[in-house]
Order: structure tokens, then C-alpha cells, then sequence
């Protein structure tokens, strides 16, 4: 147990790890002149040579590349990113500031999505009547393929413009969430709604089922009390994807809304190539993800009585 | 092949007897097909008036994308003007059409990378396993822990703006799928038992690998493919909408409904129409890879 | 005084209705091209109150669709399209779902086919019997009598242990375990009747034994009616009074099991009782034309030359639980000696080991010791290249024909695979002789040549893969589980194939099988495995007539179809 746990302990780590030195190549070593992408492109040949030297002083950047690695790596370990490029503030201190903000439109849309999910898998495999059942079930497909973007520009059309029931912009009052968190959680919810409802129509011809219905059981009570659990267990396998999918939404959603939170700061800081504030945020994305896959890789065997049997035998796959 | 030798006189009288037959159960049975599943038909005339529109955009329409008429600005839908015009008076259907162009190009692009190296490293860790596997499995999490919008972004920023490099931000962000469905594609046919059974009849390593292993491992990957070319043109429109993409006169999806965003109060078409023609080809595109994800299961 | 012998007559009237009754039922399913195809075709059947009426047919016959009739369980791409369901002289026939759930479990139990699919994983065994027993019980009580009464299912299901077993998960139970607690929960709603649809095929030999014995006690403590379903004649002829005979969705014949077996009415039910190979007590001969041209006479076999020998072979593999990874001994100092010409079986129950040693055998498995010769050459620990050219003698046939064949090789190009890997053969034409050659010698023809594996049937891919295997005149042939996969009747084909082949060809097999009526059909020496180890080895007159050691003799007792009342072939 304690090996698996350490095991899954030590993944988590080496993708944080990796995460770092994947944006340092990225965003420090690779570029020609990094200090460069401290300006402005507009202004870049108007600044006189000695500002350049000083500022790449500042930023370590005149020490060899290995040095700076090492340097940028020790204090990224106890979460100094260094200061914003843009603002000047710590990098940490931007993120803390915004992150409230994203924190409530991801949790509204992830219980939205979940939510959504679940009522097209129920519906799909309690109907009997098979047009309404192809109908859900295209339903998913379409909730991913409609652009992010394209999604929040008809709500605001016909909500805001057309109705004026919400406000089209801002951070202020429930009101002005509602749009938003429908606009994220629709194209996050496509992909739960797809696992759930392939695995609630595995699970109904498990076996098992068939046992149920002899015992007399009914058709709702075997969907509610033996499919249900084991076909929502598979769910948590893509908590990190879902994850992922609403940093991303995230980005265009409070774009469009103008609201301020993660995205739009991320959006923002690759627009000014504020390499330290980018870094900061791929690491803590990347982070979180780990430290949602080894929270769902700790939680599963509980749940899932087969796994906690062979629990070190087969480890569990996630994503 | 061994089978074409055998019998010159029956592929001699083929044409005679029994294609004509052949042709028109073929036909019938295409026939039948549409009636069952017009949507997926739909769909497919959705795709190729896609492509049309990318390959030979002056064929679907007579304005040019790029000079308008000021006095036409913001023109309503109309029989001439099917989408409407913009701020500069410019058709946007025929700009929506030329966008075609600039944005399936870029997803071709993106695909084909994403594919091409996506299955080499999914069939080099699926087949040697160990530590190779070990190392793949490694990077993979790495990849999926940054968001793909969120690399793409990056690798555009550090590349510079501009359409091919977004193309190629949105392959090299899409490798991890590829290679991840390759990889377990190909663990679960190197054990399958015709595999076992031609390692049996003494047949070559390179030849298994070639002639068994990977026709049946693409197969999955093909299917991801088409649905991957749909999550690409979604990739690639947004971030031409987010502004990383070519500059302002070109025409481009994403670009075109970033354009319409400022006006979408009083002037709703400049958005949304281009927007819908985006929607429908990723949705028509998602149709058809499901069913050829059907087609592979029977 | 005449009130009450009328309402007794009318008592006996009830009871002497049947327990189920099916009038010309007719199921259709409904097709890719929405077209309805029928799956059962005017059927009747009776089961009365203490009677086992046994339902026989192979793949397809359509009694799976029969018996889910009978419950109400069809798919929704299924209809009744005529006749009815009557249990008790009651009629359910179009009953709703809620309705027909009242039935179910109350009055009719049912015993599925795979115990290891057939229980919730993720719900404890004591649940699992507990939800059985409330769905059905008359007015609702409290949860201890629930738990005594599901303990009491569990007792009467012949788990003694039921305590422990009550709070176990399904993981934790073996087959025979598993599929007596489905019995548990059929007997949980104290019905009148059971459905058991396969209920031992998932199961070893010696397994299914107990089981079916169990099941026929609970017949004559309950007084149950059971309908039992099998592809097994032998597992029929066994254990029932009534015999019904289904193919192609119609009952071809119907009766007691004497009467069916003195004087089988239809061409059908004749042929499977040919086909069973429980019911023959010798080894299959070569038929005429195979012995014309034949090479080798079976009869000189005796005094054969050993063509492949293993001795002391040695198998572990590594099993982890939890921190501590234990070793299990899949194969135990293991010796087989296979003499030119002739047949040597190897039967087992599952985990005997003998895929392994098959495996090992053919090249597919390293050996953790001991030595397998062919002729005079090393297989084991032999080099690629040296592997390979052993391959040319030593050939493999594997069990399922469905996966052993690759989807997208026509049947030419499957069998030409090993003519061209070895460069056999020097021109096209002389490769395309060869090919059809080979199908001729399965009995197939160059009609084949360009068909997908998908366009054949079970018995014709496995003549492909025998095809494939003959391609470069092996000396050996290991055939794993060959036949296991097939209905019994394409089974006898298959079985005279081989037998034919070995004739004309003198071929050498070693032939796997847990099945040890097909060992008597075909087996000239016999290794009886059990644990990783030979258990008992000789040649198969003295094995299966006076076998040595009692596990071989538990065996032979389980074959079904074996001990019928007055029935000896």
C-alpha cells in the first residue's frame, strides 16, 4: 500500500518537474534572445543597449544556460517564479489574486457539466424509445463541437442582447456568472456525458443485469441500484482531462465575458511574453493536474472493491 | 499474390457478366445507406463543401475577400450578400469561403504531424515495451498535464504569429493522443493470436511488425484521426479567434468571428454566420469519424 | 358434501397445470436492414412440478432467445411475434415490465451461464442474496429476517460456509463458488420453478459434476421444475427426464431420454448423438479414402519412434499481491514423450498447466528447465534463427479460430504466410498450387481463396488455420484446445480431419484438451495433468479404461453423458 502510494507520489512530482523544464526550454533557451521577449515587440529597437544588459542581469540571463536552470529550478521549488515582467509583482501574487475568480465559474461548471453528463446517460439508457435515445446521445458530440467561442457569442446574442436578462461583461453580482458557467460548462460536459453513456450501456449488458431482472428487480431499480455506481466509477479516470478542458475553456470563456481570472492572465501574459508570469502559470496548471490524478489514483481502489485486492499488481490507469 | 494467377478466365469475363450486376447492387446498397442514415449523407455533403470551398474558393463565389465596398458596410444577409457584409463592405460569405482555405489547410497540417509522429512513438513503445514503454508512458502524463490549448499557445507565442506555426502548435500538442491510441492499439494486437501464430509459422520479426501488426493497430488511429481533424479545426479557430494567428485582412474562421465581436450588439451576422458555416463542419466531421469508429467494431 | 369435491377437482385441475407452459411461441429479431428474422419458430414446451426437461442445441439454435422469452428479458431488437407464456395456467405473454418483475425471482428462478459476469462486482454476496429476497417477499419485513433468509438461500445452495461468504465480494470466490451463490439468489424468491441457462459451461468438468448433482437434489427436496439448458448432450442425456432437441429455432424432437436414445426420430438429433464424443468408446478410424492413399497404418504406431520428448520441464511465474510477489509453479518437472505417427493427448482442468506446456513445447514459452528434443534437435533455449528453422517441423494450431486468423489476410494469403517466409516455393504458379493443394486437403476448395475470415464459419477457419499449420509438411502438430471452441457436430468434422490427415500424412500431434471424451476419439497416449503436474501418463486404452490414479478416475466419472440409466453406447 504504502509502496503504491509512493509510487503514485513520485509520478505526480516527476510530471511537475518535467512541466518546469519543458516551459524553461521553451520559453528561456529556445527563443534566440529571451531578453528580447521582455519588450514590447513595438518598441524593441527604440531601447538602448545598456537597459537590455541590465535587464538580462536582473534576469540571470547572462549566467550560463545550466546555471540558470538550476537557480530558476531551486526557487521555483518553494513557488518563487520570480516577478512579473508586466506588472512587476510576484508571480505568485498575480495567480493568488485572480484565482478566486476562475475557482467559482470551474466549480459551477464542472457541477453543471457533471450534472449534464449524468441526466444524458441516465436518459439515454432508461428510454425505451430508440429515436429519443440516438437524439441524446448525439448530444455530446455536439456539446464538443461547437467552438467555445461560437457558444458564448449566441448566448450573449440572444440573453443579453436580444432578452437583456444577464449583463454581457464583467465580474460583479451572480448574475454576470451565469452566462459563463453555461458557456464552460457545455463543451466540458461532451466528453463525461460520452464516457458515462458508453459505460452505462456496457454495464446494462453486464451479466449482473440480467441476474437483477431474475431476482425480480425492475428496470429503473437495476439502472438507479447496480449500473449506476459501476458505470460512474470509469468517470474520475478523465477528472484530469476534465480538468485540462476547463483551464482551457477558461481562457476563451473569460475572454469573451471580460472577466478577470486565470485565462484571461494567461492569455495576457503570452500576449506580452511575461516569460516568468507564463511559467508560473503552466507549472501550477500542470501541478493541479497531478495533484488531481494522484488524489483520483488514491481514491479509486476504495471504491472499486477488485482494485483494493490487487491493488499493487495492476496499478490504475488514468486519463 | 497468389490469387489473381488462378483463374485468367473468370477476370477476363468479370467485365461482361458480372460487373454491371455488381455496380448496381453497390449502387442499390448506397442507396439504401442514404435512406438509413441521412444525417451521416448530411454530414458528408457538409465536409465536401468544405473542401471545395478550401481547394477552389473562386468556383463558390465572384467578391473578393479582401476589397469591399465602404458604402456597403454592415449589410444585412441578403440574396446577394447571402452573409452580410462587414465594417469595410467586404462579402462575408466570399470571406468565409476563402477562410476554408487558411483554416483546413492549417488542420491538415496539424493533423498529418500529430499522426505521423504520434503512431512512430506509439508503435516503438507499444512493441518494445520495457523500458521504452516506461519512458513514453512518462512523457505522455507531462503532455496531458498541460492543457493542449494552453501548449499551443506557448509554442505559437515562442514561434511568432502566423497560421503555419499555428498548425504546427496544434500538432505538436495533439502527438500525446495519437500516440497514446497507437500504443495501446498495438499491446493489444501483438498479443492477439494471429500475431502469436505467425511468429509460429516462422515468419520474419519485421515482417509481422509491417505486414500484421501495424495494418491492425492503424486502424483505430485512422478512425481517431478524423475525429482529431474536427478537434483541430476547433484548435486551430480558436486560436486564430484569440489572435495568434494571421493577421487582420486574411480571412480565417476563427478570425473572422473575433472580427464581428465588437459589433454583435447591432450587427449579429458578422459573427455568427461565419461561426455556424465553423460549427457545422466540426460537427459534420465528428459525425462521420463516429461512424467509421462504427464501421471498425462490426 | 359435493361443494367440496368440486372445489377439489378443481384443485387438481390448478396443479395439474404446468408450471410453464410456452404454445407456439415465435421470436423474431429485428436485423441491421430493419427487417424482422425469425429466431424461434412455433415452439412448445411444458415443465411440470419435479420434472427436469432439458432444452438441447448448438450455437444459434436459438434457445438463448427462447429461454429470455420465457422471462420477459428480450432485447429490445426482439418481439413475440405469436403464441404464449403461460406459468401456473396464468398467461403473461405482453405483460409489462412492473408486472412481469413480480413474476420473476417469485415464481421462476434463473441460473446463468457465466458465474464470473453474472454477479455485481462492487456489492458484497450477502447484498446481492438480501435484494432477492426482499423484491420477493409478500409483505415487507425487517432486515434481520432478510439476512436470515438470504443465509439460509446461500445453506441451501450448498455453501456451508455462508456466514463468511455472506460478506465476501464475487473477486473472492472461485467458479463453483460464484455460480452457487446465483443459485442462492434464484432459490432467494422461493419459486416454483428454475431456469438454468448453461449453468455449468463456464466451469471445469468435476465442477459441473457437483453442481448439476446439487441442482438435481434442491429438485427433489423442493420439489422444483427445472428447465435446463445445454449444448451438451451428454450433460442432457445425464440429467433429465425430457429431452427437447431445438435447431434453427424450431424443437426438432421431444421425449424421454430412453426413447430419444433407443430410437431418434430425426436426422438431426441422430447426427449430434453421433457427434457426441462421450458417446463413443473407441478411437476415431481413418475414413476409406484417407486410408487408400495413406502412408502410415495406425496399427504399427505402437512400436513408433519417439519424434518429440520433454523431460523435466519447468514453468514459474511471478505473481504479485500486496508487497510480496510469490512464484506460482505453473509447470512441475513435467515429461511427455510423443512417438512418429500417433496422437498424444493432454488433459487437464483450467490451471493444470498444459497451455503452458503446449507453449513451451511449440517455442512460444521459455522454460525455466528441462529440454524439449524434436528428432535430435534442441527447442528449447534454441536461437531465433534456429527456432525458426525447427518451425518447419513443428507446426501450432491455436484454439479460437476467430482470433488466430488475421482479419485482413484473405484465406490464399493466410495460407500462403509460411510458404513465403520460408521462400517454399519458387514461382508464383507453383505457390498458387500449393495453396489450393492445401485446401483441398481440408476439404475446402479455391472457391475460398478470396474470402475475409469474417465470411467463414467457426469449422472452416479452423480448417484454414489447420491448412496454414500442414503448409510446410510438419513433422509436429500442437493443437491447443483445437476443437474447443466448435459446436460438437463441426467438432466430429474437425476430429476426422485430423484423424484423416494423420493418416495420409503421418503426422505427430499433441493434442490438448480438457475434454476427455474428445481424448478417447483421437488419443493413442494419454497425460493427465493436474497442478503443473502429470498426475498419471500412458497409452489411452490403459488410462482410460484402468486408470491408476483416482484423480483420473474423478475425471472420467465427471464425463457427462456417460452414466445414463440403461444407456451404455
Amino acid at each position: 500500500m504504502l509502496g503504491y502510494v509512493l509510487s503514485k507520489l513520485g509520478r505526480a512530482l516527476f510530471v511537475v518537474w518535467a512541466a518546469f523544464t519543458i516551459t524553461f526550454i521553451l520559453l528561456f533557451v529556445f527563443p534566440a534572445n529571451p531578453v528580447d521577449l521582455l519588450f514590447d515587440p513595438a518598441e524593441l529597437n527604440t531601447i538602448p543597449q545598456e537597459v537590455r544588459d541590465q535587464v538580462a542581469a536582473q534576469y540571470g540571463f547572462n549566467q550560463p544556460v545550466f546555471v540558470q536552470y538550476l537557480e530558476r529550478l531551486s526557487q521555483a521549488a518553494i513557488g518563487n517564479f520570480g516577478n512579473s515582467v508586466g506588472s512587476g509583482r510576484r508571480v505568485s501574487d498575480s495567480l493568488l489574486e485572480v484565482l478566486p475568480n476562475t475557482l467559482i465559474l470551474a466549480a459551477g461548471s464542472l457541477v453543471l457539466a457533471v450534472l449534464i453528463g449524468f441526466a444524458i446517460a441516465l436518459l439515454a439508457t432508461g428510454t425505451r424509445r430508440p429515436w429519443l435515445r440516438h437524439l441524446v446521445e448525439s448530444l455530446p458530440s455536439a456539446s464538443v463541437s461547437i467552438p467555445v467561442f461560437m457558444f458564448a457569442i449566441l448566448l450573449l446574442q440572444i440573453f443579453s442582447f436580444t432578452l437583456g436578462w444577464f449583463p454581457a461583461f464583467g465580474d460583479q453580482g451572480w448574475q454576470s456568472l451565469v452566462l459563463p458557467v453555461i458557456t464552460l460548462a457545455v463543451p466540458v460536459s461532451g466528453p463525461i456525458a460520452q464516457l458515462l453513456v458508453r459505460s452505462f450501456a456496457e454495464e446494462f449488458q453486464a451479466g449482473y443485469v440480467t441476474t437483477s431482472y431474475a431476482k425480480g428487480a425492475t428496470r429503473g431499480g437495476i439502472i438507479i441500484g447496480d449500473v449506476f455506481r459501476n458505470a460512474s466509477l470509469p468517470a474520475l479516470t478523465i477528472a484530469g482531462i476534465t480538468f485540462g478542458n476547463l483551464i482551457a475553456g477558461a481562457v476563451i470563456t473569460e475572454t469573451v465575458f471580460a472577466r478577470s481570472g486565470v485565462g484571461r492572465l494567461t492569455q495576457s501574459a503570452i500576449n506580452t511574453l511575461d516569460v516568468p508570469l507564463v511559467q508560473g502559470i503552466i507549472v501550477f496548471v500542470a501541478a493541479s493536474f497531478a495533484l488531481i490524478n494522484l488524489l483520483v489514483d488514491l481514491i479509486y481502489p476504495l471504491l472499486d472493491p477488485r482494485l483494493r485486492a490487487t491493488l499493487t499488481a495492476q496499478p490504475v490507469r488514468t486519463a | 499474390m497468389t490469387i489473381q494467377l488462378h483463374a485468367p478466365e473468370t477476370a477476363t469475363s468479370a467485365p461482361f457478366t458480372s460487373t454491371p450486376s455488381a455496380l448496381a447492387r453497390s449502387a442499390g446498397a448506397l442507396l439504401a445507406d442514404i435512406s438509413r442514415q441521412p444525417v451521416l449523407v448530411l454530414a458528408w455533403i457538409v465536409v465536401l463543401i468544405a473542401l471545395g470551398w478550401a481547394i477552389a474558393p473562386g468556383l463558390f463565389t465572384q467578391s473578393s475577400p479582401y476589397e469591399g465596398d465602404p458604402a456597403l458596410s454592415f449589410t444585412p444577409p441578403s440574396a446577394e450578400h447571402p452573409f452580410g457584409t462587414d465594417r469595410l463592405g467586404r462579402d462575408l460569405l466570399a470571406r468565409s469561403i476563402y477562410g476554408a482555405g487558411t483554416t483546413l489547410t492549417a488542420t491538415l497540417v496539424a493533423v498529418l504531424i500529430a499522426f505521423g509522429i504520434g503512431s512512430i512513438v506509439g508503435l516503438v513503445a507499444g512493441y518494445f515495451g520495457r523500458w521504452a514503454d516506461t519512458a513514453f508512458m512518462r512523457v505522455i502524463d507531462v503532455f496531458l498535464s498541460i492543457p493542449s490549448l494552453l501548449l499551443a499557445m506557448v509554442i505559437v507565442s515562442v514561434l511568432g504569429y502566423s497560421t503555419h506555426n499555428i498548425a504546427i502548435a496544434v500538432g505538436i500538442s495533439s502527438i500525446a493522443s495519437f500516440a497514446r491510441v497507437m500504443r495501446s492499439e498495438v499491446i493489444s494486437v501483438v498479443t492477439r493470436d494471429y500475431v502469436r501464430a505467425a511468429y509460429g509459422l516462422g515468419v520474419g520479426r519485421l515482417t509481422v511488425v509491417l505486414r500484421h501488426v501495424v495494418p491492425n493497430a492503424l486502424n483505430s488511429v485512422l478512425a481517431l484521426a478524423a475525429l482529431e481533424v474536427g478537434t483541430s479545426i476547433l484548435a486551430v479557430a480558436s486560436l486564430g479567434f484569440l489572435g495568434y494567428g494571421a493577421p487582420p485582412p486574411e480571412p480565417e474562421w476563427g478570425l473572422l468571428v473575433a472580427e464581428g465581436r465588437d459589433y454583435l450588439a447591432v450587427h449579429p451576422w458578422i459573427s455568427i454566420l461565419p461561426g455556424t458555416a465553423l460549427a457545422l463542419v466540426v460537427i459534420a466531421t465528428h459525425r462521420i469519424s463516429t461512424s467509421l469508429r462504427k464501421d471498425q467494431r462490426r | 358434501m359435493s361443494a367440496t369435491i368440486i372445489e377439489e377437482i378443481v384443485r387438481e385441475q390448478a396443479e395439474a397445470e404446468p408450471l410453464l407452459r410456452i404454445t407456439d411461441l415465435s421470436i423474431d429479431y429485428r436485423d441491421r436492414r430493419r427487417s424482422w428474422t425469425p429466431a424461434v419458430e412455433r415452439v412448445n414446451v411444458e415443465v411440470r412440478q419435479g420434472e427436469v426437461v432439458t432444452l438441447v442445441g448448438e450455437s444459434g439454435s436459438g434457445k438463448t432467445t427462447l429461454i429470455q422469452g420465457a422471462l420477459g428479458l428480450l432485447p429490445p431488437s426482439a418481439r413475440i411475434r405469436s403464441g404464449s407464456i403461460a406459468y401456473s395456467g396464468v398467461d403473461v405473454t405482453g405483460w409489462p415490465d412492473q408486472r412481469l418483475a413480480r413474476v420473476r425471482g417469485n415464481y421462476v428462478g434463473f441460473i446463468p451461464q457465466d458465474p464470473n459476469t453474472s454477479l455485481n462486482p462492487v456489492k458484497r454476496i450477502g447484498q446481492q442474496v438480501v435484494e432477492a429476497v426482499r423484491f420477493n417477499e409478500p409483505e415487507p419485513t425487517d432486515r434481520d429476517r432478510h439476512r436470515t433468509a438470504a443465509l439460509e438461500s446461500l445453506r441451501t445452495a450448498g455453501l456451508k460456509d455462508a456466514e463468511r461468504v455472506f460478506s465476501q465480494y464475487p473477486h473472492e470466490l472461485s467458479g463453483g463458488m460464484k455460480q452457487r451463490a446465483l443459485i442462492a439468489i434464484a432459490l432467494a424468491g422461493k419459486p416454483k420453478i428454475i431456469v438454468a441457462d448453461e449453468p455449468t459451461s463456464a466451469l471445469d468438468v468435476t465442477v459441473q459434476r457437483v453442481i448439476l448433482d446439487h441442482l438435481e437434489n434442491l429438485r427433489q427436496q423442493l420439489g422444483l421444475g427445472i428447465l435446463l439448458v445445454t449444448h451438451d448432450l451428454g450433460v442432457a442425456l445425464d440429467r433429465s427426464d425430457r429431452i427437447l432437441v431445438m435447431q434453427s429455432g424450431q424443437i426438432v424432437e421431444e421425449g424421454p431420454v430412453r426413447q430419444l436414445l433407443a430410437a431418434p426420430g430425426n436426422d438431426y438429433t441422430r447426427r449430434l448423438l453421433d457427434a457426441a464424443p462421450a458417446r463413443h468408446a473407441e478411437r476415431l478410424q481413418p475414413s476409406h479414402e484417407a486410408q487408400h492413399g495413406g502412408r502410415a497404418e495406425t496399427g504399427s504406431a505402437a512400436a513408433a519412434e519417439p519424434v518429440l520428448r520433454a523431460a523435466s520441464l519447468t514453468k514459474a511465474y511471478i505473481t504479485r499481491k500486496g508487497r510480496t510477489s510469490t512464484p506460482f509453479l505453473a509447470l512441475a518437472d513435467a515429461d511427455l514423450t510423443v512417438r512418429t505417427g500417433t496422437t498424444h493427448a493432454i488433459v487437464g482442468e483450467s490451471g493444470a498447466g498444459k497451455s503452458t506446456l503446449a507453449g513451451i513445447l511449440a517455442g512460444f514459452i521459455p522454460t525455466d528447465g528441462g529440454s524439449v528434443l524434436l528428432g535430435d534437435h534442441e527447442v528449447t533455449g534454441a536461437r531465433h534463427a534456429q527456432l525458426r528453422e525447427l518451425r518447419r517441423d513443428l507446426q501450432f494450431v491455436f484454439q479460437n479460430p476467430y482470433t488466430s486468423l488475421d482479419p485482413r489476410y484473405t484465406v490464399g494469403r493466410i495460407i500462403a504466410e509460411p510458404l513465403r517466409a520460408f521462400k517454399a516455393t519458387r514461382t508464383r504458379e507453383e505457390l498458387a498450387g500449393r495453396v489450393s493443394e492445401l485446401l483441398q486437403a481440408v476439404s475446402l476448395n479455391d472457391s475460398y481463396l478470396n474470402r475475409l475470415p469474417a465470411q467463414l464459419s467457426g469449422g472452416q477457419r479452423q480448417r484454414v488455420a489447420i491448412a496454414r499449420a500442414l503448409a510446410l509438411n510438419p513433422k509436429v502438430l500442437v493443437l491447443d484446445e483445437a476443437v474447443s471452441a466448435l459446436d460438437v457436430s463441426v467438432q466430429a468434422q474437425i476430429l476426422q480431419l485430423l484423424v484423416d490427415l494423420q493418416a495420409k500424412l503421418g503426422l505427430s500431434y499433441v493434442f490438448v484438451t480438457h475434454d476427455l471424451g474428445v481424448v478417447r476419439l483421437i488419443a493413442d497416449d494419454v497425460t493427465v495433468m493436474k497442478d503443473g503436474r502429470v498426475v498419471e501418463s500412458g497409452p489411452a486404452a490403459r488410462v482410460l479404461n484402468a486408470p491408476q490414479h483416482d484423480y483420473t478416475r474423478t475425471l472420467l466419472e465427471a464425463i457427462p453423458g456417460t452414466h445414463v440409466k440403461g444407456a451404455a453406447a
